[in-house]
């Protein structure tokens, strides 16, 4: 395409992250700043009756404590994506809760004071009276008969009930298959732990009654919205919004989190800046965890493989609260999904969305996606191994054939969308080249008789990223309250020097590299002469943010889109320039010439310096190179590729070790190889983990018992096998740039293709299902069972 | 999270640190401090002060001593996994200090700071039972030694006395210390052993003429197995007789059942461990 677009340039990231030259939230301090400690509930459900606040507020540095009762004027968090088109009986939470908690780690008061230790101190001194009330953690016991209540709004503990597809033809289709088969599929609770937890700094000047407010923040004008307009119903041009470098985020910092609206209300209140940091103990129980459905499929088949049929009911728990977006995840993002890269012909999804005495619940790295994609996934394993049919062999029998495309899954689940492009078997074709399967089934066969348990396990998925057409997903759609195009600015200083400015908001991601590669190849300039801010209302036009694999695919073409304003501007005035017609002037390699004469020529530079200095420019033409675009995408694009996972599992100790794994993945055109096989690497880790090793979980009473890095097991290098990568092309009709997205593919892709594996290792031991993560004392127990 | 507040003092030899330590009732020694310091942030230890040692450079050394190895208390997990003089006379120890935590851990975390704090899922206590280590303390009334057998007394318990500092482990040079092992089933979260299985073997001709076995992580302090001993010792060295003393591992003794981990397996896999070690040293 261009001189960078294609090309694995180095990261622009890179220098100062790795000389300790970036700064993170907790490194920005100012003049004055006090610091901010919040107490937090002990118990999962309970009355609070009373805070004694008077010793901590004597204790030495503090300048005040407040409870829940001192913002009754500040609006709860508001729910931003309520499931379209029904009632969502919505609870948000408030900055500190007033006369009840609902889950563990609740703020219920806070702790100003000079530092943060005495803050500390001062918090350990506050004294709670609480009323125990029962407590629920499960959402499938929280909608049975006598389950503890938890908001008066929302009877047996539901939020909302969606659906989508055809039951009746559903069912129908079952009952006429030759084969069903039934499973209850539990994709567990995660904890997304960023490596950089969440915190806030807010600054207020009464003279002008503006806020500036730093974030660890996916999305700063998101934010910035939602707490001017809906929380604090101020304008939201009196708060300016930065997220300093952000260290990570997987979807848990797009979210309005009460300690950010706390912490500008103390900003007010006291007229001192104001810091609040949270810990990674607070971090794993009050910042969002992910995922946590327990779903029964049934899946009709053929005797020959043919899939007629697939029906899913799935409880989903949302947490005491919602969190912002929390009621799309297990519905648009989920349900929608669920034809995979098949040709189903009956689809049905119903999801109930569930309170319980737990963390909140949203988006999480693929968020609803890796969901569908397991459930798909597994289906088809379960329908291989009920008919005795090699795995491969069903996927190839149900694939969408690539003369489908734009193909519509059946029973309207996509609601309109289309699969935009796609050639299913080419990556499946080239991943089993790599991999020797023929060779690897003796193996297997010969291996198990010296009592070694080898496993294979496939995941040809799809995935919905750059999310997503603003009227599909909006308001009278899918419920999603706002649009979900994004911005870029383009300007040309007189030097040549271009800064481009947008709303995508990236936080590890190396966007502000691929952007850069866009619109150095597009004006045709040295990489270097592009600089790409973002992450500050201020100076960056409107925009989203980053998260849905969203930042290429949309943010990019916004950029790509708004260069193509400039070259328009440019042609004009080089036309000028050059004194002829423009309609007999071309743009080329950063110069713009006469068609037919080479030399006739100005650059871009010295078109940029004409346009800015504005002595002698085209009649109606203003000065200056300077052009925004907002791109709102006409669809998702829909990533595939196969993913193919090799474990063998230790007889003796249930021990899975993964011995190797390669994914061959269709992300469209790549911008830069080196950041897709990077992004592909980390998703790969985060879905293999949840196979394995993760697994967020609440004893009886509410208390998150994998509530610290001791317990909670995040994979470490020597955990996964050097990954083998490779890719096939097929670029999405959906934007200019041919690109699909790749920020979640691994996390979507890799998780079910663990599982399988697992399962197909066990298979000697009769096992056809086993819910995550599969530890080894879970496998143990299996074997124990079934005898060897 | 953040401790709770307290004083420092860098202590600049072993009798002042002892001295320090007798005139503050609510103190704790600091050496490598990565049991310590996690402990004071959760605000389940609040010492009213830190005794700093770790500047006590004499303690930092490891070396043959007659019949015996000397370590020094404050040796980092990362010297003992490396010292050769250890790798060769008493390998189970090298093998635990090998596996413990993480490099960061292991570059700042020390032998003495870790069998002091005597966490029931640490891995040194497993490998000191196996080698018949003897530790050496110092407090106000002088020096003594305390053998290992007497040492791991009850959960984060140890023989140490409340002003004592532990300066030395001391393993006898012999061929059964050389012939030992420290084999460990890590929990995937925070690598503390699930079973962690100390070995110490000595034979004849084929028969196994002694042999000591410790177990970390499987109960609430570490514990010596004679069962597993006593079942392998005086029989042929095979793998069928090794089957039966591993399957001895645990028995009678209270195993921890947690949230993640049941009795049932930690029993099953303390067997499985038990096998491993043996069958490594055969």
């Amino acid at each position: 395409m261009g001189k960078y677009i294609g090309e694995s340039v180095l990261r622009k990231e890179d220098p100062r992250m790795v000389t300790g030259e970036a700064k993170y939230l907790d490194d920005i301090k100012i003049p004055g700043m006090l610091y901010a400690v919040v107490k937090r509930s002990d118990y999962a459900h309970a009355k609070i009756k009373n805070i004694d606040t008077s010793e901590a507020t004597k204790m030495p540095g503090v300048l005040g404590v407040w409870t829940g009762k001192d913002f009754e004027d500040v609006n709860p968090m508001p729910c931003a994506w309520q499931a379209g088109g029904i009632t969502n009986n919505a609870n948000t939470p408030r900055v500190l809760e007033i006369d009840k908690v609902t889950f563990t780690g609740q703020g219920i008061a806070v702790v100003v004071a000079e530092d943060r230790n005495l803050a500390e101190d001062a918090c350990s001194k506050i004294n709670v009276e609480y009323e125990e009330l029962p407590v629920v953690v499960s959402a499938e016991d929280a909608i049975k008969p006598g389950a503890p209540q938890l908001h008066e709004n929302a009877p047996n503990n539901i939020c909302m009930e969606w659906e989508c597809g055809n039951e009746d033809g559903t069912d129908k289709a079952l009952s006429n298959s030759d084969v069903v088969v039934k499973e209850q599929l539990v994709n567990q609770r995660l904890i997304p732990n960023s490596m950089e937890p969440r915190g806030a700094i807010a600054e207020y000047k009464s003279a002008t009654e503006e806020f500036t407010v730093w974030l660890t923040s996916q999305a700063p004008h998101v934010h910035r919205l939602l707490a001017t307009a809906f929380v604090f119903g101020i304008p939201e041009t009196k708060m300016r919004v930065i997220a300093p470098h952000v260290g990570g985020g997987f979807g848990c910092k797009i979210f309005l989190y009460p300690e950010y609206c706390l912490v500008i209300a103390l900003a007010k209140k006291i007229g001192r800046p104001i810091k609040w940091m949270e810990t990674r103990s607070e971090n794993f129980q009050a910042t969002t965890h992910g995922r946590d459905h327990s779903t029964q499929i049934q899946v009709g088949a053929s005797n020959d493989g043919t899939i007629t049929s697939l029906k899913v009911n799935t409880v989903a728990n949302l947490g005491g609260t919602l969190s912002t977006i929390a009621p799309g995840i297990p519905t648009t993002l989920y349900g929608r999904l669920l034809s995979g890269t098949y040709k189903f012909p009956n689809i049905y999804c119903g999801v109930k969305g569930v309170y319980t005495n737990t963390g909140m619940v949203d988006a999480y790295r693929g968020a609803g996606r890796p969901e569908a994609t397991y459930v798909v996934e597994r289906a088809l394993d379960l329908v291989a191994n009920k008919l005795g049919m090699d795995v491969v062999d069903v996927r190839k029998k149900n694939f969408i054939q690539k003369d489908q495309f734009p193909y519509t899954p059946a029973d309207g689940i996509t609601k309109g969308l289309e699969y935009d492009s796609g050639d299913y078997e080419k990556p499946l074709n080239k991943a089993l080249e790599m991999f020797n399967y023929t060779q690897f089934r003796e193996e297997q066969k010969k291996s198990r008789s010296e009592g070694k348990y080898l496993g294979v396990g496939f995941s040809t998925y799809i995935e919905a990223c750059g999310v997503a057409p603003s009227a599909w997903v909006g308001v009278g759609g899918e419920g999603w309250g706002a649009g979900l195009w994004e911005s870029a600015n383009i300007r040309v200083h007189l030097t040549g020097k271009v800064v481009v400015t947008t709303g995508s908001s990236p936080h590890g991601q190396g966007t502000e590299t691929t952007m850069a590669q866009i619109a150095a190849d597009e004006l045709g300039l040295p990489f270097d002469d592009v600089d790409v801010q973002y992450n500050d209302t201020l100076g960056t036009p409107f925009g989203y943010g980053t998260y849905g694999s969203r930042s290429a695919a949309v943010g990019g073409t916004a950029v790509f889109n708004a260069v193509q304003k400039v070259k328009q501007k440019a042609l004009r005035i080089g036309a000028h320039m050059l004194e002829a017609s423009a309609d007999d002037v071309v743009y080329e390699d950063g110069k713009v010439s006469v068609k037919g004469s080479p030399d006739q020529a100005k650059t871009i530079q010295e078109i940029a310096g004409a346009a800015a200095l504005g002595y002698s420019l085209p009649e109606g033409d203003e000065p200056f190179l300077d052009e925004t675009a907002y791109f709102d995408p006409p669809n998702t694009t829909w990533p595939f590729g196969t993913h193919i996972c090799v474990v063998e599992i230790e007889e003796e100790t249930g021990s899975v070790k993964v011995k190797k794994y390669l994914a061959v993945d269709d992300v469209g055109n790549v911008v830069n190889p080196m950041v897709v096989d990077g992004q592909i690497h980390g998703g790969i880790a985060q879905g293999v983990a949840q196979a394995l090793w993760e697994s967020g979980e609440y004893n009886e009473s509410g208390e998150l018992m994998s509530g610290s890095l001791i317990d909670y097991a995040i994979p470490r290098t020597d955990c996964l096998p050097n990954l083998e990568l490779d890719r096939t092309v097929t670029p999405s009709p959906t934007n200019p740039l041919g690109v699909k997205g790749v920020g979640e593919t691994g996390t979507i892709a890799s998780t079910p293709a663990v599982v399988n594996a697992v399962i197909d290792a066990l298979a000697p031991f009769g096992v056809t299902n086993l819910n995550m993560p599969l530890t080894s004392q879970k496998i143990w127990n299996v074997i124990q069972k079934k005898g060897g | 999270m953040y401790a709770a507040e307290f004083d420092y003092v860098r202590a600049s030899s072993i009798e002042e640190a002892i001295s320090l330590k007798a005139e503050n009732d609510d103190s704790s020694l600091l050496a490598g401090g990565h049991s310590l310091i996690p402990a004071m942030k959760l605000r389940l230890s609040t010492p009213q002060k830190l005794i700093d040692i770790s500047g006590l450079d004499q303690l930092k050394k490891i070396s043959k001593n007659g019949s015996h190895i000397s370590i020094g208390s404050l040796c980092t997990h990362k010297q003992c996994a490396e010292s050769e003089i250890i790798q060769s006379n008493c390998p189970a120890l090298s093998d635990a200090a090998s596996v413990i935590g993480d490099p960061h851990v292991r570059t700042k975390g020390t032998i003495g700071g870790a069998l002091a704090h005597s966490d029931p899922q640490a891995d040194y206590p497993g490998a000191t039972l196996a080698l018949n280590a003897t530790f050496v303390a110092k407090g106000p009334s002088g020096e003594r030694t305390i053998e290992v057998d007497d040492y791991f007394i009850g959960l984060w318990e140890t023989a140490l006395g409340e002003g004592e500092l532990l300066t030395e482990i001391r393993i006898a040079i012999n061929s059964m210390n050389a012939n030992s092992c420290y084999v460990k089933f890590p929990q995937p979260a925070s690598r503390y052993p699930y079973v962690g299985c100390g070995v110490s073997l000595s034979s004849n001709n084929g028969t196994c003429s002694d042999i000591r076995v410790g177990f970390s992580g499987v109960g609430e302090w570490a514990f010596r197995d004679s069962g597993v001993e006593s079942t392998l010792k005086g029989q042929p060295l095979n793998d069928s007789t090794i089957a039966s003393a591993a399957d001895k591992a645990a028995e009678g003794k209270t195993v921890l059942n947690d949230h993640f981990v049941s009795e049932e397996y930690r029993r099953a896999m303390s067997k499985v461990y038990a096998k491993r070690a043996m069958m490594q040293l055969s």
